[in-house]
C-alpha cells in the first residue's frame, strides 16, 4: 500500500482472445472486437465487446446496442430447438422436434407447391441482410412472392435515389463529413444509419460547421442541430420545393453542373400528338438529345466533346421542344411554392424558409471548395479541378414513410443536384458499388413455371408499363401486388400487405407463408390486432385461411406463436454471414468494402443459422443452384455458399481474396477455399480504396468507371447523367392518359396521372382526403431510440433498463388544452382504432404532433419477459391505430395505405385525436398472454466470465 | 472518516461536450460491459427481465428540456458519472477508508474489500454518482477505467476509459486537467468548460462544455442578397439563363 492506498493491478489481462466479426445489433454493421475469456467450465465465452478501430464503418466506436450484444448471446428468449405447433395458432403451445422432423415437414409442405403452383409459397424476410442469398433461393423455388422489409421501411428513399441519381443515403451515399460546411438533416431522428451519422455530426461540430435539423421532434440528432425546423409531418416535400423555388428564382443554381451532368439539358418531346409526348427526344440509337453549344445542333447527351445547352430549344414541325430546365422553371417559379404560400401548411415561418434557402445559396456558391485534382468525364472532357458545393443533406424514414414520400425524396435529390452538391467535394458522396442508375439494375420478374425457377430476379426497377408484374388478364401477379398499377415502382415489394392480401385472397390465396425475422403479429405490421385475427382466422371448414405458416427467428418474438413450424436461428455471434457487394454493402465514399460474420461462439442450443438451414432445405427440395448434378446437397452450409457460389463469372458473394491466375486478387476471381480465413485474419472485413482521381463525380468520371469495372461492380463502363426528369414515371403517366397497349384499370387512371409526375411534386398524404380534418387534427409518429434502433433485441437486459417505458409525448399546446398532468393517460383515436396510453409532456415538438418510441411495447409471454414487465403493461404500439388499407371509399376496393408509386407503407400519415382518459390498470388494448416457448429469464444477473 | 491526500498535480478526468452529445447511451453500456467484467464485483442486474429491473450503472445519460424565453424548446443530453472531485465529500465521509482519492492522479475509487455498504458516501455525493451494487452490496462508482488507462496489455491508443473509446460522436474527452497545456485543458479554456454545481464546493475535476447557442441562424435580412430574384417569371428565367450561360467558360 502506497500512501495508505491499496495496491491495484493496473495492467490486468484483457482477455484470452479477441475474435473480430460484424455486429448485428442493428443494420449498421459495425466491426467488433469480441473479447473471449475462459469461463469456469474452461470454455471460452464472450466477456466484452468493443468497436474495431480498423473497420471502415465505425472506426472503433460502438453504440449502446453493440456493447449490449453480450446480453443477446445469453438472452433467455433465445429459441432452443425446432418447434411444432400443438395448440391453436396464437396460443404459443408447441412441442420441440428434431431438425430432421422439422425439415421433413417443411419439405412435405413445400415440394408439392413447387411442383404444381410455386406462387402458393410467399417467402418474405424481415430485418435480414442476406437478400442476395434468400432471393436466389426464392427464385430457384419459382415463386414470384418474395421480398424483404424495404417496403415497410424506406423504399421511397432508396428507390427515389436510384431513379433520380443512382443511389440515396446510408448504404448508397453519405455526406462528405470531412469537408461539408452546412448539413441539413431531414426526417432522421435517431435512425439510419447509426454510428456513421454520430461520427459525422461529431466531425461537423469539431470543425465548427453548421447543422440544420428538419423534424417534427427535437430529440437525438435534432437536439444537437444548430437550428431546428419543427416541420409538420408529411410536408417536407413542400418545404423542399419552396427552397428550390427560392434558389431558382435567385439563379443560385449550378448551371455548368446541370448542363453537363443532369438531364436538365435534355430536350422534352412537346408534341401533343406524339405517343412519346413528355418523354425525352431521342436519336435513332435511342439516346436522349441535347443542343450542343458548339454547333447549336442536336447531339446525343453522351457524344464526345458535346457541350449540352441548358437553354436552347429545338423547333420541329411547328413544335418547340424545350430542355428540362425550362419545364422546371415553369413549375417551380410558380408562386404556389413561394415560402409565404407553404409556411402555414409546413408549420414554418416564411422568413425561416427564406433564411435556410439563403444560407444554402451562400454556402454553396460563396464557400465553394476547389480541389486541385484533374479528372476526365465520359465525354472525354478533362477538368483541371474538382469544384464542390459544401452543402450536404441526409434523410430517411421521416420523409419517406408517407404516401407522398417518393416524390418528396425525389424533390430532396433535385435540391441537392440543383446546387451541384452530389458527388462533389463537401456534398453528398456515393459509396461503391454505388452510384448505379435504375437502368443498370434488373427489372422485376414474375413468370412462374411449376417445377422450375422464376424467370429472373423478383425485385428490380421498372421503366414503364411493360415491366409491371401482371398476369395475362392484367391482374397483379404478386401476392403483395408489387409492380402492379396500384404501385408500379415498388422496388422492394410490400411486405406489409402480404398477410392482409393472403387473408383476403386478393389477388389470390396462398398455401404457405414463410417468414424470417419479421415480427408481423406485432410491431412490424400495421393493424396489429387485425393481423393477429387474419393469422388465426378459419374458413367454413375450420381450416386456417392462411393454411400454413413457417417462421424462423432467433428469439421468442410475438410472431412465434402465430406459426405452425418454427425453425430456430442462431444469434449473430454464432453464425456465418456475408455483408456482400451483391446485397447491402458497408462501403465508404473512399473505399469499397465487404465483411463477414463467423461463429465466435458455437450455439449451445439445437439451432441452425437460417441461411445454412436454407442450403439444406433447398437441397431437399431439389432447387437448382442448391443441388449438384447428382442431386446431392451443393452447399454444406452458408459458409460453403459464401465461399463457392458464383453469381457471374469471377463474381461471388465476397470480393476480397479471390483466386486469380497468379495468386490472390480483389474484386474478380475464382473461389478461394481459404477466403473466410483471410477475412477472419483481417478483422472480419475487406476494403480497397477508390483511387484519388476517381473519388468524386463517380457517375461521370472515366477513372471511376474503369475502376468499377476492374472491381466487378459492372462489366463495362456505365456513365450516366442524373434524371431530374423521370422518364419511367412519365411512361406510367402516358399510359394513364390512354397511350399504349398495357393500360391501367380505370379506377387508377386519375391517381396515376396525378402522382406519377416526371418532375417532383407535392400532394397531401392520401388518407387526408378520406378523413374528417377536424376529427383527427393531430399527427402521430414513432421513432426508435438510438439505443434500440433497428435492433432485434429490445428485450436486452441492459437496454431495457434504458428504454423500458414509452409514454406518448404531447406538445405543450395539446398538453395544456386538455389539462394533462404528470402520470395522466390519454385515449388516442384514429379513423381505425383506439388505444389508451400513458402520456408525458415534451415542449420541443411540432405543436400538432405527438409521438412515442416504437416497439418498446411487448405482448405478455413474448421475449421471455415477465407478464408484469412494463413493456407489457404500460408499453404500447401505435400500430393498432394504423390500418394497412385506406378508409373505404365506397367503391368496394381495398386501397393500400401506401405510397401510390412505390407501395411504401405510409406509417407517418397517421392522424389522431387525443382525449384525457381515466388511468386503466394497463395500456389498452390489453391482449391476453401467449404461452412462452422458452420460459422466463433469471431473477438476477451478474455476467462476469473471467475469475 | 477518511482523509483526502494532498492535491495531486495530475488530475485525470473527463471533459464532456454537451454541444455534441446526441444522447445515444453508447457510453452507458460500454461502461456497463467493461466494469461488469473488470474492476471489482460485476455490475449486477436484479429482475433483469421482470417488472422492475434494477441494475448498477456507473454512468447514466439524462435528458433535460430547456424552454428559453424566446424561440423553440431545446433538449440537452447530459451524461453523468463520478466527477472525481478534488474535495470529494464521498471520501471524507467514508467510515472505513474504503472510499479514497488516489494521490498520484486524483481518481476516486472504492476499495471494495473494505466497503461495508453503509451508503454514507452516496448520501454525501451531491451528484448522485454512486450506486450500491444490488447483489454484492458494495458501493460502485466510475473508476475512470483505472484498469485501462495504465494497462500495458492494451495498445496505447486504447488506454482511455471505455466510455471515451466508444463515444460515436466524439463528445467525451479524457486527460489531465491538472496540466494547463493538455488537450483537455485547452478544450475547456476554448469552450468555456464548466464545473457541475460549483456552489457545492467539491471542485469537480470533470468539466462540461456547454451547448453552443441554438436557433441563432443568420437572420433572413442578412441573407436576403443571396436570394435577390433574377426573375419573376419562367420567361424571365430563360432570359437570365441565356445571359448566365454566356458568362460561363465556352459561352459567347
Amino acid at each position: 500500500m502506497a500512501n495508505g492506498q491499496p495496491d491495484l493491478d493496473l495492467s490486468p489481462k484483457i482477455s484470452d482472445e479477441i475474435r473480430q466479426t460484424t455486429c448485428y445489433m442493428c443494420a449498421c454493421r459495425c466491426g467488433i472486437n469480441v473479447h473471449m475469456k475462459a469461463g469456469a467450465d474452461g470454455k471460452k465465452k464472450v466477456a466484452y465487446i468493443e468497436g474495431n478501430r480498423d473497420h471502415p464503418v465505425n472506426k472503433g466506436v460502438l453504440c449502446a446496442k453493440g456493447s449490449a450484444g453480450i446480453m443477446q448471446v445469453n438472452a433467455p428468449s433465445r429459441l432452443r430447438a425446432p418447434l411444432k405447433r400443438v395448440g391453436p395458432r396464437g396460443s404459443g403451445e408447441f412441442e420441440e422436434i428434431s431438425w430432421d422432423e422439422a425439415l421433413q415437414i417443411a419439405t412435405d409442405w413445400l415440394a408439392p407447391l413447387r411442383a404444381e403452383a410455386p406462387e402458393k409459397l410467399a417467402f418474405f424476410t424481415g430485418r435480414d441482410q442476406s437478400q442476395s442469398f434468400t432471393s436466389l433461393w426464392a427464385q430457384s423455388f419459382g415463386t414470384p412472392n418474395y421480398a424483404a422489409h424495404g417496403g415497410f421501411c424506406s423504399v421511397n428513399m432508396a428507390a427515389a435515389g436510384i431513379y433520380t441519381m443512382g443511389g440515396a443515403f446510408w448504404e448508397f451515399g453519405q455526406p462528405d463529413w470531412d469537408r461539408t460546411k452546412l448539413f441539413l438533416l431531414f426526417g432522421v431522428a435517431e435512425d439510419h444509419d447509426s454510428n456513421p451519422i454520430k461520427m459525422g455530426i461529431g466531425k461537423i461540430k469539431e470543425r465548427g460547421a453548421r447543422m440544420i435539423g428538419i423534424n417534427p421532434i427535437r430529440s437525438g440528432y435534432n437536439a444537437v442541430a444548430d437550428d431546428w425546423l419543427g416541420i409538420t409531418p408529411g410536408t417536407d416535400g413542400l418545404l423542399i420545393l419552396s427552397l428550390i423555388h427560392c434558389l431558382m428564382k435567385a439563379g443560385r443554381i449550378d448551371l455548368d453542373y446541370l448542363a453537363r451532368f443532369t438531364n436538365a439539358s435534355c430536350l422534352v418531346n412537346e408534341d401533343p400528338d406524339s405517343p412519346q409526348n413528355g418523354l425525352l427526344l431521342r436519336d435513332e440509337e435511342g439516346e436522349p438529345q441535347v443542343i450542343d453549344r458548339r454547333t447549336g445542333k442536336l447531339a446525343p447527351w453522351n457524344g464526345a466533346g458535346v457541350e449540352p445547352d441548358l437553354s436552347a430549344t429545338w423547333r420541329h414541325k411547328g413544335v418547340t421542344h424545350r430542355p428540362v430546365l425550362h419545364h422546371m422553371a415553369d413549375r417551380y417559379l410558380s408562386d404556389d411554392y413561394a415560402p409565404e404560400a407553404v409556411a402555414d401548411r409546413c408549420g414554418i415561418p416564411a422568413r425561416r424558409i427564406r433564411a435556410v434557402a439563403g444560407e444554402i445559396a451562400r454556402v454553396a456558391f460563396d464557400e465553394a471548395i476547389t480541389l486541385d485534382r484533374e479528372w476526365t468525364d465520359f465525354r472525354g472532357v478533362t477538368h483541371k479541378t474538382m469544384v464542390g458545393r459544401p452543402v450536404s443533406m441526409h434523410a430517411m424514414r421521416g420523409i419517406s414513410a408517407h404516401s407522398n414520400g417518393f416524390q418528396t425524396c425525389r424533390a430532396l435529390h433535385m435540391l441537392q443536384i440543383l446546387i451541384g452538391s452530389v458527388e462533389t467535394p463537401g456534398g453528398m458522396r456515393f459509396k461503391p458499388p454505388y452510384p448505379k442508375p435504375a437502368t443498370a439494375h434488373p427489372k422485376p420478374h414474375c413468370k412462374v413455371t411449376p417445377g422450375a425457377p422464376l424467370d429472373g430476379p423478383h425485385l428490380g426497377y421498372p421503366h414503364g408499363p411493360d415491366d409491371l408484374c401482371l398476369t395475362d388478364d392484367g391482374r397483379p401477379a404478386r401476392i403483395d401486388k408489387a409492380f402492379s398499377w396500384e404501385n408500379p415502382m415498388s422496388a422492394h415489394g410490400l411486405m406489409h400487405m402480404v398477410i392482409s392480401n393472403a387473408h383476403a385472397g386478393d389477388p389470390y390465396r396462398i398455401d404457405t407463408l414463410f417468414m424470417y425475422m419479421a415480427n408481423m403479429s406485432w410491431n412490424s405490421s400495421m393493424n396489429t390486432s387485425g393481423t393477429m385475427k387474419m393469422l388465426t382466422d378459419t374458413d367454413e371448414n375450420g381450416e386456417y385461411v392462411i393454411p400454413r405458416i413457417i417462421y424462423s427467428d432467433a428469439y421468442s418474438s410475438e410472431m412465434v406463436a402465430y406459426a405452425d413450424l418454427i425453425l430456430p436461428d442462431t444469434t449473430y455471434l454464432e453464425r456465418h454471414d456475408c455483408i456482400s457487394l451483391l446485397d447491402r454493402p458497408i462501403c465508404e465514399a473512399d473505399a469499397v468494402a465487404d465483411a463477414i460474420r463467423w461463429p465466435v461462439v458455437e450455439p449451445d442450443r439445437d439451432v441452425r443459422g437460417f441461411q445454412s438451414m436454407l442450403c439444406d432445405l433447398g437441397a431437399r427440395l431439389g432447387l437448382p443452384g442448391f443441388v449438384n448434378d447428382d442431386g446431392s446437397q451443393k452447399y454444406a452450409d452458408y459458409a460453403d455458399y459464401i465461399t463457392n457460389h458464383i453469381r457471374r463469372p469471377g463474381i461471388g458473394p465476397l470480393a476480397g481474396w479471390r483466386m486469380g491466375e497468379t495468386g490472390l486478387q480483389d474484386g474478380r476471381g475464382n473461389p478461394n477455399e481459404g477466403q473466410i480465413d483471410s477475412y477472419i485474419a483481417n478483422g472480419g472485413f475487406w476494403m480497397s480504396h477508390v483511387p484519388g482521381e476517381a473519388a468524386f463525380y463517380k457517375p461521370f468520371n472515366t477513372a471511376y468507371q474503369d475502376w468499377a469495372v476492374k472491381m466487378g461492380f459492372y462489366d463495362s463502363p456505365q456513365p450516366y447523367i442524373f434524371q431530374l426528369w423521370s422518364e419511367p414515371m412519365r411512361r406510367f403517366q402516358l399510359a394513364a392518359e390512354g397511350e399504349g397497349v398495357r393500360q391501367p384499370p380505370d379506377h387508377l387512371r386519375a391517381r396515376i396521372a396525378a402522382t406519377m409526375d416526371p418532375l417532383p411534386i407535392w400532394y397531401a398524404p392520401m388518407s387526408e382526403a378520406l378523413e374528417d380534418d377536424g376529427a383527427y387534427p393531430v399527427h402521430a409518429l414513432t421513432q426508435r431510440p438510438m439505443a434500440m434502433y433497428h435492433s432485434w433485441g429490445t428485450q436486452n437486459a441492459w437496454l431495457r433498463q434504458i428504454h423500458g417505458h414509452n409514454p406518448l409525448y404531447l406538445p405543450t399546446k395539446i398538453w395544456e388544452a386538455n389539462g394533462f398532468a404528470e402520470g395522466d393517460w390519454a385515449r388516442v383515436t384514429s379513423p381505425h382504432g383506439k388505444i389508451t396510453v400513458p402520456v408525458a409532456h415534451m415542449a420541443a415538438l411540432n405543436e400538432d404532433t405527438v409521438w412515442t418510441w416504437n416497439a418498446i411495447g411487448k405482448r405478455k409471454g413474448a421475449w421471455a419477459l415477465d407478464d408484469d414487465a412494463p413493456e407489457a403493461t404500460k408499453g404500447f404500439l401505435l400500430n393498432h391505430l394504423i390500418h394497412e388499407l385506406l378508409p373505404p371509399k365506397g367503391d368496394g376496393m381495398r386501397w393500400s395505405n401506401s405510397d401510390p408509386i412505390t407501395g411504401q407503407a405510409a406509417w407517418f400519415d397517421l392522424r389522431v385525436k387525443i382525449e384525457k382518459a381515466p388511468a386503466p390498470a394497463e395500456a389498452k388494448p390489453a391482449l391476453p398472454p401467449i404461452k412462452s416457448p422458452v420460459g422466463r429469464g433469471p431473477r438476477s444477473l451478474a455476467w462476469k466470465v473471467g475469475s | 472518516m477518511t482523509q483526502l491526500p494532498p492535491p495531486s498535480s495530475v488530475k485525470l478526468g473527463l471533459v464532456i461536450d454537451l454541444d455534441t452529445c446526441v444522447g445515444c447511451h453508447a457510453c452507458v453500456v460500454s461502461c456497463k460491459g467493461w466494469n461488469t467484467e473488470n474492476y471489482g464485483a460485476p455490475l449486477a442486474d436484479e429482475d433483469p427481465y421482470g417488472a422492475d429491473p434494477v441494475g448498477t450503472f456507473l454512468n447514466r445519460v439524462h435528458s433535460y428540456e430547456i424552454q428559453p424565453d424566446e424561440g423553440a424548446a431545446q433538449l440537452v443530453h447530459f451524461p453523468k458519472s463520478c466527477l472525481h472531485c478534488e474535495d470529494a465529500p464521498c471520501v471524507t465521509v467514508c467510515p472505513t477508508g474504503a472510499s479514497y482519492k488516489r494521490a498520484e492522479d486524483g481518481i476516486v475509487l472504492v476499495n471494495e474489500s473494505d466497503c461495508i455498504g453503509c451508503g454514507l458516501c452516496a448520501w454525501a455525493c451531491p451528484y448522485g454518482a454512486r450506486e450500491m451494487d444490488v447483489a454484492e452490496k458494495v458501493m460502485k462508482k466510475c473508476t475512470l477505467c483505472v484498469d485501462r488507462i495504465y494497462n500495458e496489455n492494451l495498445p496505447e491508443e486504447d488506454r482511455v476509459p471505455a466510455c471515451v473509446r466508444t463515444c460515436p460522436a466524439g463528445a467525451r474527452h479524457f486527460g489531465d486537467l491538472g496540466d494547463p497545456d493538455s488537450d483537455v485543458s485547452q478544450l475547456v479554456a476554448e469552450r468555456g468548460g464548466l464545473d457541475l454545481m460549483p456552489e457545492q464546493g467539491t471542485k469537480p475535476v470533470n468539466k462540461y462544455l456547454p451547448p453552443r447557442p441554438r436557433d441563432k441562424a443568420p437572420e433572413y435580412d442578412i441573407l436576403a442578397p443571396y436570394l435577390e430574384p433574377v426573375t419573376d417569371t419562367p420567361k424571365g428565367f430563360v432570359g437570365w439563363l441565356d445571359r448566365a450561360l454566356s458568362a460561363l467558360p465556352g459561352g459567347e
